[in-house]
C-alpha cells in the first residue's frame, strides 16, 4: 500500500517497459525505496539508522563471504587460519578487522534504531508487526554474532562458547542432554566449531529475509515520524528519493568516517587480547566477558546469585536474561498511551532517559568482574529494567497528561496550514 | 470421463466419508509421517559422533601423586582433577554438617570405599563451566581449601563441594574405577 498521491513508476525506455511487463522489479524498487514511496517530511536523523543497519548487513555479508574463502573451520587449524588471514592473505588484515568491527558497528546502529523506537513509540498500532519482526531480527543478530565470535578459536571464543551453551544446561531435566546435543560433544570442539561456522554463514541470509518482511510491514502504514501524528495529506510527505536517499547518504558518510577511524586506528579497541591466545580447554582466562554489545544482558544473567524458592539461581539468571529481550515483544500492549512521540509525553520522556542510563549501568557492570559492588549494582539495575517495562510503562500511560499534539505534520513543520485542514476533513465540509 | 464425473456426483450426494476424503487423509498422513521420519537423522546428526563417544574412557596412573598434591587429567576433552587428600583435608571435609550444604553429600559418597583419600572430580565449575583453580601447584584454593573458580567466585571445599558463590552443585564425580592400586579408569 501507499498513499494515493505516491508517484507512479513510468518506464523510461523500451527496455525498461519490456522488463516492467515481464518482471516489474524496477517498479518494486521504485515503490520501496525510490520516488514512489512518500515519507513524512519531518524525519530527523534518528530515522537514518534503519538504512545504516541495512548497510551494515551488506558489509558483513560481503566481508564475511570473503573471509570464509580463507578460513578453515577445524579446531586444529582455525586459529592458525585466522592468523594466516591476518598475515598472509592480501588485504586479509583489513577484511578481518572490517568484519570484526563491522559487527560492533552493526550493533551500535541497531541499538540506536531500537532506542529511536522506544522514544517515539514506533511499536504502537498500526506498526506492531514491524516492531515484532525487528525484535526477531535482533535475536537472530545476537545468535549470529555469538557464533561468529567463536570461529577464531581463541581463549575467549572457546570459553564464550562454553559459558553460553552452559546456559542451556540450566534448563531443568533436558538441560544437560540439550547442551551435549548443541555442542555435539561434552565440551566445545570440532563438531561445535563446524556447526557454528555453518550457522554463522546461514543466519545473515535469514536476517536478510526477515528484513524484507520488516520493510514490507513498514510500507503498509508507511514510516512513523517525530510528531507521532499520522500522515494526513500530500503536504505531509516528500518522496523517499531524492529527499531521504540524500539524507541517508549524508548519514552514511558520517557513519563511515567513524567506522573507518576505528577500523584503521583502533581495530582492537573493542576486542579482547585473550582471544589472541589459542583455545585451551584446560585453562580458563581470569576474566571472561562477552563482546560489549552483550554486556547489559550478561549483567542481568549474573545478577541472580541466590536461589529463588525452588528455582536455582543459575536458571533464574538465564530466564531473566532471555526475558529482558522477550519483554520487548509485549511492548506494543504494555504502553497503552494513545500518544506516540516522547516529545509530547513529559513523564514518559523522563523515564525513557532513566531507562537509557539504567541500560548503560547494566552494560558497565556486565563488562566488569563479578565482584562487589558490581553485583549489587547490577541487581538493582536489573530490577529497575523489568520494573520499567512491566510497571512504570503501563502506569505512566494511564496517569500521564500528554502535551497538545500538532494538527498535522505540515503544521508541526510550517505552522498552521489551511489546506491541510481542508484536505483532512472532507466530511466536515 | 463422463462416467468418472457421474460417479463423483453420486458419491457426493451420499452422506458420510467419501472415497476422496479417505484418499486425502491417507495421503497427507503418509506424507506427514514420512516427513517427520526425515527429521530423525536431521536432528540426530547434531548429537556426539562415534569418535567423540569413543573418547569416553581414560586410564590414568596416579602412583606419583603425593598426599596434598593434585593433577589435571583430560576426560572427554574436559579437565578432571585427581587429588590425593591429606589426613587433615579428610578431617576438614568430614567435620562439616552435611545437611547444611547446598548440595548435601558426604566425602564417603564422593569417593570409593577404602580410598577416601582419592578425590576424583571433573574440573568443570557447575555454574557456567569454567575450570576452577586449586589443582595446579601454587594455585589459589579458595577459603574452603578445595577449589576456587575465578570466573564468578564459587568456592569448593576439600571434598569439592560447593560452599560459597553462584554454582548450584558440587563438582561432578565422574564414573570411575580403580583397575589397580595405581591406575584409575575414568568413564
Amino acid at each position: 500500500m501507499s498513499f494515493p498521491w505516491a508517484n507512479e513508476y513510468k518506464p523510461a525506455n523500451g527496455l525498461t517497459q519490456w522488463l516492467d511487463e515481464k518482471l516489474p522489479l524496477p517498479r518494486f524498487v521504485y515503490n520501496a525505496v525510490g520516488a514512489g514511496y512518500p515519507v513524512p517530511r519531518n524525519l530527523n536523523y534518528m530515522w537514518n539508522f534503519g538504512v545504516l543497519a541495512g548497510f551494515c548487513l551488506v558489509l558483513q555479508i560481503v566481508t564475511g563471504v570473503i573471509l570464509a574463502m580463507h578460513y578453515a573451520a577445524n579446531a586444529g587449524v582455525a586459529f592458525d587460519s585466522v592468523e594466516h588471514i591476518m598475515r598472509d592473505v592480501n588485504w586479509g588484515w583489513m577484511l578481518r578487522y572490517a568484519h570484526a568491527n563491522g559487527a560492533s558497528a552493526f550493533f551500535v546502529v541497531v541499538y540506536l534504531h531500537i532506542f529511536r523506537g522506544f522514544f517515539y513509540s514506533s511499536y504502537k498500532a498500526p506498526r506492531e508487526m514491524i516492531w515484532l519482526l525487528g525484535v526477531v531480527i535482533f535475536l537472530l543478530m545476537m545468535a549470529t554474532a555469538f557464533m561468529g565470535y567463536v570461529l577464531p578459536w581463541g581463549q575467549m571464543s572457546f570459553w564464550g562458547a562454553k559459558v553460553i551453551t552452559g546456559l542451556f544446561g540450566a534448563i531443568p531435566v533436558v538441560g544437560e542432554p540439550l547442551q551435549v546435543w548443541l555442542l555435539g560433544g561434552y565440551a566445545p570442539d570440532n563438531a561445535a566449531l563446524n556447526r557454528f561456522f555453518s550457522l554463522h554463514f546461514l543466519l545473515p541470509f535469514v536476517i536478510a529475509g526477515v528484513i524484507i518482511l520488516h520493510i514490507w510491514a513498514l510500507h503498509i502504514p508507511g514510516s512513523s515520524n517525530p510528531t507521532g501524528v499520522e500522515v494526513k495529506s500530500e503536504s505531509d510527505t516528500v518522496p523517499f528519493h531524492p529527499y531521504y536517499t540524500a539524507k541517508d547518504g549524508f548519514g552514511l558518510g558520517v557513519f563511515l568516517l567513524i567506522y573507518c577511524a576505528v577500523l584503521f586506528f583502533a581495530p582492537n579497541m573493542l576486542g579482547h587480547p585473550d582471544n589472541y591466545i589459542p583455545a585451551n580447554p584446560l585453562s580458563t582466562p581470569a576474566h571472561i566477558v562477552p563482546e560489549w554489545y552483550f554486556w547489559p544482558f550478561y549483567a542481568i544473567l549474573r545478577a541472580f546469585t541466590a536461589d529463588f524458592f525452588f528455582i536455582p539461581a543459575k536458571l533464574m539468571g538465564v530466564l531473566a536474561m532471555f526475558s529482558a529481550i522477550l519483554v520487548w515483544f509485549f511492548l506494543p500492549w504494555l504502553d497503552t498511551s494513545p500518544v506516540r512521540s516522547g516529545h509530547y509525553r513529559p513523564l514518559f520522556r523522563k523515564f525513557f532517559w532513566i531507562l537509557l542510563i539504567d541500560v548503560a549501568v547494566l552494560g558497565y557492570c556486565g563488562g566488569a568482574p563479578a565482584a562487589e559492588p558490581y553485583v549489587m549494582i547490577s541487581q538493582i539495575a536489573s530490577m529497575y529494567y523489568f520494573l520499567h517495562f512491566l510497571v512504570i510503562l503501563p502506569l505512566v500511560s494511564s496517569i500521564e497528561k500528554p502535551e497538545p499534539l500538532p494538527f498535522s505534520i505540515t503544521e508541526a513543520v510550517l505552522g498552521k496550514d489551511e489546506s491541510a485542514v481542508l484536505n483532512a476533513n472532507p466530511a466536515a465540509a | 470421463m463422463a462416467e468418472q464425473a457421474s460417479i463423483d456426483t453420486s458419491a457426493q450426494a451420499e452422506e458420510g466419508v467419501r472415497r476422496r476424503d479417505f484418499i486425502n487423509i491417507a495421503a497427507v498422513s503418509f506424507a506427514g509421517v514420512g516427513g517427520a521420519a526425515v527429521l530423525v537423522p536431521l536432528v540426530s546428526q547434531m548429537a556426539p559422533s562415534a569418535d567423540v563417544l569413543a573418547q569416553s574412557s581414560t586410564e590414568i596412573d596416579i602412583s606419583a601423586i603425593q598426599p596434598g598434591q593434585a593433577i589435571k587429567a583430560v576426560f572427554r576433552k574436559q579437565p578432571v582433577f585427581i587429588r590425593n587428600l591429606t589426613p587433615e583435608e579428610i578431617a576438614a571435609a568430614e567435620k562439616v554438617d552435611v545437611s547444611s550444604l547446598r548440595d548435601p553429600q558426604s566425602l564417603e559418597e564422593r569417593t570409593k570405599e577404602g580410598k577416601t583419600n582419592w578425590l576424583i572430580t571433573m574440573g568443570v565449575c557447575t555454574h557456567l563451566g569454567c575450570v576452577p583453580l586449586g589443582a595446579g601447584e601454587g594455585e589459589v584454593k579458595g577459603e574452603f581449601g578445595g577449589y576456587f573458580c575465578p570466573c564468578h567466585g564459587s568456592s569448593y571445599d576439600t571434598a569439592a563441594r560447593i560452599r560459597k558463590g553462584p554454582a548450584p552443585k558440587n563438582l561432578e564425580v565422574p564414573e570411575y574405577a580403580f583397575t589397580s592400586d595405581t591406575v584409575v579408569k575414568i568413564g
